[in-house]
C-alpha cells in the first residue's frame, strides 16, 4: 500500500485493493490450518480507539492484532476522560505516548479518522473504522473478499457481477464504501432504497439506483442488506416498520426470486425482521457468519501491510 | 556477474542430493519435502520427480516464512507467497527444507519457528543449493549443491527455468 495510512477506499487503487485481498487470503489459508497465532507483529502495539459502540469491529480488529502477535489496548469513550471533555487530540496523543503505533479509530463524526490522521498530532499510522455517515473502509474489503470467494470466476476483476446495496443508503458508510470499492474492481451495483434514504448526490457515485427491490431482485449476484440504523434517525425517514419490511426487507419470498448461486450479505447488528427475515439470515445462501470471519483475516492483512515493513516514508501525508 | 553453475550442474547438484536424502533417511517412507517461495519450491519438485524415478513419490509442499521473519521492520513489506502443507501433516516425519541459498541462516530460523507451529515432524533438514557462508545463526545445511565462498558484498543470484527461463547461478558485486 502506498498510503501509510486506512482512510478511504477513495485512497486505494485496484492494484492495492487486490494486494490486501490477495494477503488476506493467503493469511486466510496459513490461520485456517495448524497456525493460529503469527509472531509478525510481537511487541508492536496497536490502540483501538473507539468513541462510538461497537461489537464486531473492535473485536475483530483486536482479534486480528493478536493473531499477530501485538498488544492491543482498548479504548472507549464511556467511562474514560472523554466524558470529562478530553479532546481527540489529546486522547490519541495520550495513548501514543502509552506506547501505541497504529490506531484504529471509530468515530460518530464524519471525516475524525481523517483528522487524526492528517493533523500531526500523531506519528502513528489511522485506520478508519467508522467515522459518521462517510466510511468504513475495512467493511467494504471484507465484503469484497467475501464475494471473491464465492465468485472465483472473477478472482481480480468483478466486471459482471451485480451487486444490489438495499436499505438506509443514506446513513450508511458501508453503503459508500462498498459503492466505491465494488465499483473500482468493475462490479454493476445498484443502491436501492426509499426515496427518503438515497442520499443527496447519490448520481454523482459511480452506480446506478432503484426504489423497487423486486425489479432488481432476478439479475443480483449478491445482496447485501443494510441495518435500518435508528439512532441516527431523528426524522421520519418511512411511515412505519412493517411497511418498511414490506417494501426493502428480505424475505423467504423475495429470497426465492435471486438466483441459486446468489449469496445474502448483511454487515452486522443485524434487525431480524426489520430488513432481513430470521429465515433468510439463516438460510444457506446467507453468508453473514463467512463476512465475521473474512474480517478478521482482512484486518490482519491490513495491520500487516501497515506495520509490517520497514516504514518507508511516502508522500507528505504527515507533517 | 561470472556463472558458477550452469545447467547440467544444477541438474547433477539436485540428482546428488535426492540421492543423500534417500541414503540419509534409509528410503523415503516418511520423508515430506517443503520448498521456501520462490525459487526454494521449484527446486523441491524438481528434487520431489528426482525421488520419484529412483525411489518413490513423496508429498511436496511450500512454507512462506515471512509472517515469521525477525527482520521484517529492517525491510521493505513483502507480499505473501502461498503456503500448501501436504495432506499428511508433518507430524512425525523427516522433513526436508528446501531453499535456493543459504546465507545469513535467518530464513531457516523463521522456518524452524513456524514448523514449530506446524507440528513436530522427527527430524528437519535442510537442502540448499548454494552455501555463501556468512552465517548469523547457527544453523548449518544438510545437503549442499555448491559451497561458494562469497564476500558480503557481492550478491548470489539463481535463475531457474519455470521462473526465469534460463538455469544458471551467477556470482558477482
Amino acid at each position: 500500500m502506498r498510503s501509510r495510512n486506512l482512510l478511504s477506499i477513495n485512497d486505494l487503487s485496484p492494484t492495492e485493493i487486490l494486494e490486501i485481498l490477495d494477503t488476506a487470503r493467503e493469511l486466510s489459508r496459513i490461520t485456517d490450518g495448524a497456525i493460529k497465532k503469527l509472531p509478525t507483529l510481537r511487541g508492536r502495539t496497536v490502540v483501538n480507539l473507539f468513541f462510538e459502540d461497537s461489537t464486531r469491529t473492535r473485536l475483530s480488529f483486536e482479534a486480528a492484532a493478536k493473531r499477530l502477535s501485538a498488544d492491543v489496548i482498548n479504548f472507549s469513550a464511556k467511562g474514560s476522560s472523554v466524558s470529562k471533555g478530553e479532546s481527540l487530540k489529546d486522547t490519541a496523543q495520550t495513548l501514543e505516548a502509552m506506547g501505541a503505533e497504529l490506531i484504529i479509530i471509530r468515530h460518530s463524526s464524519s471525516g475524525a479518522a481523517q483528522r487524526l490522521a492528517e493533523s500531526g498530532w500523531i506519528k502513528s499510522p489511522v485506520v478508519n473504522a467508522g467515522d459518521g455517515m462517510h466510511e468504513h473502509p475495512t467493511q467494504a474489503l471484507l465484503d469484497a473478499f467475501t464475494i471473491r470467494n464465492h465468485f472465483p470466476d472473477h478472482d481480480r476483476d468483478f466486471t459482471g457481477l451485480h451487486i444490489g446495496i438495499v436499505g438506509d443508503i443514506l446513513h450508511s458508510r458501508v453503503a459508500r464504501s462498498n459503492a466505491l470499492l465494488l465499483s473500482a474492481l468493475g462490479a454493476r451495483v445498484t443502491l436501492i432504497a426509499p426515496p427518503t434514504l438515497m442520499p443527496i448526490g447519490v448520481e454523482k457515485w459511480s452506480v446506478a439506483t432503484s426504489y423497487n427491490l423486486d425489479s432488481q431482485l432476478p439479475s443480483l449476484d449478491a445482496i447485501m442488506m443494510l441495518r435500518v440504523q435508528s439512532e441516527r434517525m431523528n426524522d421520519a425517514f418511512f411511515p412505519t416498520e412493517r411497511e418498511y419490511a414490506r417494501d426493502y426487507g428480505l424475505g423467504i419470498q423475495r429470497l426465492a426470486r435471486l438466483k441459486n448461486s446468489a449469496i445474502v450479505m448483511h454487515p452486522g447488528p443485524m434487525n431480524r425482521g426489520l430488513e432481513i427475515s430470521a429465515a433468510v439470515a439463516d438460510s444457506p445462501q446467507s453468508v453473514i457468519l463467512e463476512q465475521v470471519a473474512n474480517g478478521v483475516v482482512v484486518r490482519m492483512a491490513v495491520l500487516y501491510l501497515l506495520m509490517g515493513g520497514a516504514s518507508i516514508p511516502t508522500e507528505g501525508v504527515l507533517v | 556477474m561470472s556463472i558458477v553453475l550452469d545447467q547440467s550442474e544444477i541438474d547433477r547438484s539436485l540428482k546428488r542430493i535426492s540421492h543423500e536424502i534417500i541414503e540419509h533417511n534409509h528410503g523415503l517412507e516418511s520423508v515430506v519435502l517443503l520448498g521456501i517461495p520462490t525459487r526454494g519450491v521449484t527446486l523441491a519438485q524438481r528434487i520431489g520427480v528426482f525421488l520419484s524415478t529412483i525411489d518413490s513419490g513423496v508429498p511436496v509442499g511450500t512454507l512462506d516464512i515471512t509472517m515469521f521473519r525477525d527482520d521484517l521492520r529492517l525491510r521493505p513489506l513483502r507480499a505473501l507467497m502461498p503456503t500448501q502443507i501436504p495432506a499428511g501433516g508433518l507430524q512425525g516425519k523427516d522433513l526436508i527444507l528446501i531453499d535456493d541459498v543459504l546465507y545469513s541462516g535467518r530464513t531457516i530460523r523463521a522456518a524452524l519457528d513456524a514448523i514449530g507451529e506446524l507440528g513436530r515432524p522427527r527430524t528437519v533438514q535442510l537442502a540448499v543449493l548454494i552455501d555463501r557462508g556468512h552465517r548469523e545463526l547457527p544453523i548449518r545445511a544438510d545437503y549442499v549443491g555448491k559451497n561458494i565462498p562469497t564476500n558480503a558484498q557481492e550478491s548470489v543470484r539463481v535463475q531457474l527455468l519455470e521462473i526465469d527461463g534460463i538455469d544458471q547461478v551467477e556470482v558477482g558485486p
